[in-house]
C-alpha cells in the first residue's frame, strides 16, 4: 500500500511517499543514496544490513519501511558525531577489524546497539551478541578484541 | 556462433612471466604538482590489504609519505595490465615491479634535483618527496616541482637499486590500514554502491539446476508491470527496473518451463563419479622407484582422504554496473580479473578491448571467487541491449548457484618406511583438485606425484563434463585438500611408529628453513604438550606455498557425545621472506586459519545433481564468533628474501591441523573433510568396535605392518 512515511533519520527528518511493505535496506540503498548498508543474505542471517531503529539492532533487510514510521533509525552514516568517529568505530580502525569490510557496517551497528544497553559485557557475552553477524574474511578476533577495548574504556571512565 | 575459447589469450597464460609488466615508471605513478602521488596498479583490494602494501612499497622506495599517496586499483583504462590478483602473487610478483618502478622514479627525480641545484647526485637527500642537499636543508627542490603533474620523460641509463630491508621506513611497519576510515563509516564503495542517473536494476531468470535447457519461456505477466523492462535474448532473460525490490517481483513473474539434465552424483557418490570420470593422470613429480621401495618398507600406509564443494560465500555477491554510451562500454565490477574481464566484456558484446573499460572498487571478499566475471558480462549485455546504464547484483542464492565451487577431490596415498623411521616411498595419487600443494616439504628418496582430473573451468562455465557445476579457484586452490592428505598421512604414519609427530616430520626434513619454522611454532605453542585427557587433543601441520614457509599447530576439544570438535588456540607460525606490513601479514594468517575451519568442520556443498541445494547462510554454515579459537600468528624473521607470498599458506594448514589435532583428542581419524559432527560420532563408533583399536574410519584406511620388523623402529 502506498503510504507517506516519516521518520527520523541520523538525527534529521526523512519523509518518502512509497510502498509501505517495501524493505528498509532497499529504501536506504535505493531512495535514500546510503549505501554504507549492505546487502549480504537478505533473509536477516548475515547481519550486513544491520541498523538501529529506537537504539535497538535490527536487519533492515527484512524490515518493512512501514515498522520505522515516527521512529530514530541509525545507519552507519550516522554512527560519528560529525567528524568524531564513535569510539566502535575507531577500535575497529586501530584494531585491524575489518579486512573487506562488508560485513563491517553491520558488525558497527550491531555492537553500539549491544554496548548502549551493555555497557560492560564479559568476552563470551560479546561473542554471544555477535554471534549472528557473519564474517568471511575471518576477523573475528580482532573485531572481539575492538568492541572489548571499549567496553573497557566504558568500565573505567568515570 | 562456435565460440571454441571464450578467453582471450592473456587468461591462456598460465606463466604470469609471458606478459611482462612495464618497465617505464611513469606507467605506475604520477606526481601532482600538489604533490600527491597517484599510484596505479592492477591489483585489487579485497580484503587483504594489498591497497596499503602496495602504497607503503611505493612510499619506501620513492621517498615519500605514505599519507600523499593515492591508489588507482584495477582500472583498465588507467593501470598497467594484469592478470589478476590471486595465488599470493601481488607482494611477490607485483612488488618487485612496483617497488623497480618507484625506485627508478626516485632515481630520475633525483637526477633532475641534482641538476636543478648544481650539485652531484651522492650529496643528495630525499625525504618526504623533498629533495636536499646534504647538511645544507634550504637547498632544496620538492618532487611536486621537478615533475609538475606530468610524465617524466627523463631517462637515466642505470637501473636503481631497491632499498635494503635494514633501511626501511615504512615497508615493515604496519601502519593504520588507508582503506580504515571508509570502511568504519560506510563511505567505502563497493560496485553494488555505484549510483549513475537513469539506471536500472536488473534481475536474471536462472535454471532450476545447472545443465538445464530451457524449452518455454513467457514474460507477459513481467512486462505488464509498470515500468519493467524485459530482456530475452538468447540465454539471457532478465527484467529490469528502476527500484531493485520491484525488479524481483517482474521476475518472480516470469514464467519458463526447463528440460531437467541428467547429472546426478550428491555429496556422497561424487567421489566414485569423480574417480571414474577424471581422465587420465598427469605425472607431477617422480624420483627414485616407488615401487622398489615399498616392497623394502617395514611398514606401509594405504589412505584415501576425501573432501566436498566449498562455496566461496564472500559477504559480498558479485555485483557489476554497466554503462554504454558513444559506443564505449564502461562496467565497474566486484571482479579480481579486471583486464580478463575487460577482454570477456568485449568478446561477449563484439567491441574492441579498446572499448571496454572495467574498474574495479573495493571487494567485499572475493577468495578466487571473483575470478569469475559472469555478472560483468550480464550487465554489459544488458546495458547494450536496454542502452541505459544496468545494474547486475546477483542475490545470495544466485550467488550459490553460479559460484565456482572449489571442487570435491580425492586424495590416495601409499607410502612406506624404513626402520630408523624415516618415509622411504610417498605414491600420490589425486583426483580433481591439481596438483597445487602436492610437493613435498619432505626428503622422500622414492616418490610418485600423479594428478588427474580438472580443477577448475574457463570462466563463464556452467557445466563440466566431470564436475556437476562449474568450480574454480577457491583460496589456497587444491593445496587445501593436498596438504590435508599429506600432512594427515604423515601423522597416520608417526602415530603408526609411535613418534611424536613433530619428531617425525623433523626427522624426514633436511630443509632448515622448515624445521626453524616448526621450531618457532613448537616454542611458543609449548609443543610437546603434557595436559592432555578432557577430549583435549593437539595437532600440527606444515608446508610451502608461495614461497612461504608455514607450521600451524592447534587445540581442540572434541565432544565425544555430540561429535563437536571446539577449537580451542592456534599457533601459526610463518617465514615469509622480508614482510611488507607485519600486521596486515598476521591479519591473512588469522584470516586464512578462521576461514579454515569452514572447509575442516563445517562447510559442504548439498547438491542433488546440477541442482544446488544451499542457498543461503542458513544451510550453509560458516564460521562464526562462537567457533574462533585464539589465534596466534607469529612471523619468522627473515629479511635475507625478497617478500613471500602470504593470502594462502595459513589456510592451507588448517585442515591437516585439525585432523591431527581430532585424532590426538579422539584416536579417530578423519580422512573426510568437513569433519562434521555426524562423521566424528561414526568413526568413534567405528573405533569402539574395532577389534585392534586401529584408527580406521571411513573411507578406507589400511596399515600393513610385519609386526617383527616394526617392533624394532626406535620410538622417540
Amino acid at each position: 500500500m502506498k503510504a507517506s512515511i516519516k521518520f527520523q533519520l541520523n538525527g534529521k527528518p526523512a519523509a518518502l511517499d512509497t510502498e509501505d511493505d517495501r524493505m528498509l535496506l532497499w529504501v536506504l540503498r535505493t531512495d535514500l543514496g546510503l549505501t554504507g548498508t549492505k546487502y549480504g543474505c537478505g533473509e536477516g542471517i548475515c547481519g550486513a544490513c544491520t541498523v538501529t531503529v529506537g537504539g535497538k539492532a535490527v536487519r533492515s533487510c527484512r524490515t518493512p519501511i512501514r515498522n520505522v514510521a515516527g521512529k530514530e533509525v541509525v545507519t552507519i552514516e550516522g554512527l560519528a558525531r560529525g567528524d568524531t568517529l564513535h569510539p566502535l568505530q575507531q577500535a575497529f580502525a586501530e584494531h585491524g577489524a575489518f579486512q573487506c569490510g562488508f560485513c563491517t557496517s553491520g558488525m558497527l551497528m550491531s555492537a553500539s546497539a549491544f554496548l548502549r544497553e551493555s555497557p560492560r559485557p564479559s568476552r563470551e557475552a560479546v561473542v554471544s551478541h555477535m554471534d549472528h553477524n557473519l564474517c568471511r574474511c575471518g576477523a573475528h578476533q580482532r573485531i572481539v578484541d575492538a568492541i572489548e577495548s571499549v567496553a573497557i574504556q566504558h568500565g573505567t571512565s568515570p | 556462433m562456435v565460440v571454441l575459447v571464450s578467453m582471450t589469450p592473456e587468461f591462456l597464460l598460465a606463466d604470469e612471466g609471458k606478459r611482462l609488466y612495464p618497465e617505464d615508471f611513469n606507467a605506475y605513478l604520477v606526481i601532482g604538482e600538489n604533490g600527491r602521488v597517484t599510484v596505479f596498479s592492477g591489483k585489487i583490494e579485497m580484503g587483504q590489504g594489498a591497497l596499503t602494501s602496495q602504497a607503503q612499497m611505493v612510499a619506501e622506495e620513492l621517498g615519500v609519505q605514505l599519507a600523499s599517496i593515492d591508489m588507482v586499483l584495477g582500472d583498465t583504462d588507467r593501470c598497467p595490465w594484469d592478470m589478476g590478483t590471486f595465488g599470493s602473487l601481488t607482494t611477490r610478483m607485483f612488488g618487485p615491479a612496483l617497488r623497480a618502478a618507484s625506485a627508478q622514479a626516485r632515481l630520475v627525480l633525483m637526477t633532475l634535483a641534482g641538476e636543478r641545484l648544481g650539485v652531484p647526485l651522492e650529496r643528495l637527500v630525499v625525504r618526504d618527496g623533498l629533495v636536499s642537499v646534504a647538511g645544507e636543508p634550504n637547498r632544496s627542490v620538492s618532487y611536486a616541482e621537478l615533475s609538475r603533474g606530468a610524465r617524466i620523460t627523463r631517462v637515466v641509463d642505470r637501473k636503481a637499486v631497491l632499498r635494503a630491508a635494514a633501511d626501511f621506513n615504512v615497508m615493515g611497519t604496519s601502519p593504520q590500514r588507508l582503506d580504515a576510515l571508509e570502511k568504519v563509516t560506510g563511505t567505502a564503495r563497493y560496485a553494488a554502491d555505484i549510483r549513475l542517473p537513469g539506471m536500472l536494476y536488473a534481475r536474471v531468470l536462472r535454471p532450476p539446476m545447472h545443465g538445464a535447457a530451457r524449452l518455454t519461456l513467457d514474460t507477459s505477466a513481467a512486462e505488464g508491470l509498470a515500468g519493467v523492462t524485459v530482456v530475452a535474448r538468447d540465454d539471457l532473460v532478465a527484467v529490469l527496473h528502476a527500484d531493485p525490490e520491484s525488479a524481483a517481483k517482474a521476475l518472480e513473474l516470469v514464467r519458463a518451463t526447463w528440460r531437467q539434465s541428467a547429472a546426478t552424483p550428491d555429496p556422497d557418490t561424487i567421489f566414485d563419479h569423480l574417480i571414474a570420470k577424471a581422465a587420465g593422470f598427469t605425472e607431477v613429480a617422480a624420483s627414485g622407484d616407488t615401487v622398489v621401495a615399498q616392497a623394502s618398507a617395514v611398514q606401509s600406509f594405504e589412505t584415501t582422504f576425501q573432501k566436498g564443494y566449498v562455496a566461496h560465500a564472500a559477504l559480498e555477491t558479485h555485483a557489476a554496473l554497466a554503462d554504454f554510451r558513444d559506443g564505449r562500454m564502461t562496467v565497474w565490477a566486484s571482479t579480481q580479473t579486471p583486464f580478463p574481464a575487460r577482454a570477456g566484456i568485449a568478446t561477449a558484446l563484439g567491441l574492441s578491448e579498446a572499448n571496454v573499460r572495467v574498474i574495479t572498487p573495493l571487494l567485499g571478499g572475493g577468495f578466487g571467487g571473483k575470478s569469475a566475471f559472469g555478472q560483468a558480462v550480464e550487465a554489459a549485455r544488458l546495458a547494450q541491449i536496454v542502452r541505459v546504464p544496468v545494474q547486475v547484483a546477483w542475490t545470495r542464492a544466485e550467488e550459490f548457484f553460479n559460484d565456482t565451487f572449489d571442487p570435491a577431490a580425492i586424495v590416495k596415498i601409499t607410502s612406506g618406511v624404513d626402520r630408523a623411521g624415516k618415509v622411504l616411498a610417498w605414491d600420490y595419487r589425486v583426483y580433481a583438485a591439481g596438483s597445487r600443494g602436492t610437493t613435498l616439504s619432505y626428503a622422500i628418496p622414492n616418490i610418485r606425484i600423479r594428478s588427474a582430473g580438472k580443477n577448475s573451468d574457463a570462466p563463464g562455465a556452467t557445466t563440466t563434463d566431470l564436475h556437476p557445476f562449474a568450480v574454480g579457484p577457491w583460496r589456497g586452490p587444491g593445496a587445501n585438500m593436498n596438504v590435508f592428505a599429506a600432512e594427515s598421512q604423515i601423522d597416520i604414519m608417526a602415530a603408526a611408529l609411535k613418534v611424536d609427530p613433530l619428531e617425525f616430520r623433523i626427522r624426514n626434513l633436511t630443509d632448515a628453513r622448515m624445521i626453524r619454522v616448526l621450531k618457532a611454532a613448537a616454542r611458543v605453542f609449548g609443543w610437546p604438550t603434557v595436559a592432555k585427557g578432557g577430549g583435549r587433543g593437539y595437532g600440527l601441520a606444515c608446508c610451502i606455498d608461495a614461497g612461504t614457509y608455514v607450521a600451524t599447530m592447534a587445540e581442540v576439544k572434541v565432544d565425544a557425545a555430540t561429535g563437536r570438535i571446539a577449537v580451542v588456540r592456534i599457533v601459526c607460525a610463518q617465514d615469509m621472506g622480508i614482510v611488507v606490513n607485519p600486521e596486515g601479514a598476521r591479519m591473512q594468517i588469522e584470516g586464512g586459519l578462521m576461514m579454515g575451519l569452514g572447509y575442516a568442520l563445517s562447510e559442504e556443498l548439498q547438491f542433488r545433481g546440477g541442482e544446488i541445494l544451499d542457498r543461503n547462510f542458513d544451510s550453509y554454515e560458516l564460521p562464526r564468533f562462537s567457533a574462533a579459537p585464539r589465534i596466534e600468528a607469529m612471523l619468522v624473521p627473515n629479511n635475507e628474501l625478497a617478500p613471500q607470498g602470504g593470502g594462502e599458506p595459513a589456510i592451507i594448514t588448517t585442515g591437516a591441523v585439525l585432523a591431527n589435532a581430532v585424532f590426538d583428542a579422539a584416536g579417530v581419524r578423519l580422512l573426510r573433510l568437513p569433519m562434521l559432527p555426524d562423521r566424528v560420532l561414526k568413526a568413534i563408533a567405528a573405533k569402539g568396535s574395532a577389534p585392534t583399536g586401529a584408527h580406521s574410519a571411513d573411507p578406507t584406511h589400511q596399515v600393513r605392518a610385519d609386526a617383527s620388523r616394526a617392533a624394532r623402529i626406535p620410538s622417540a
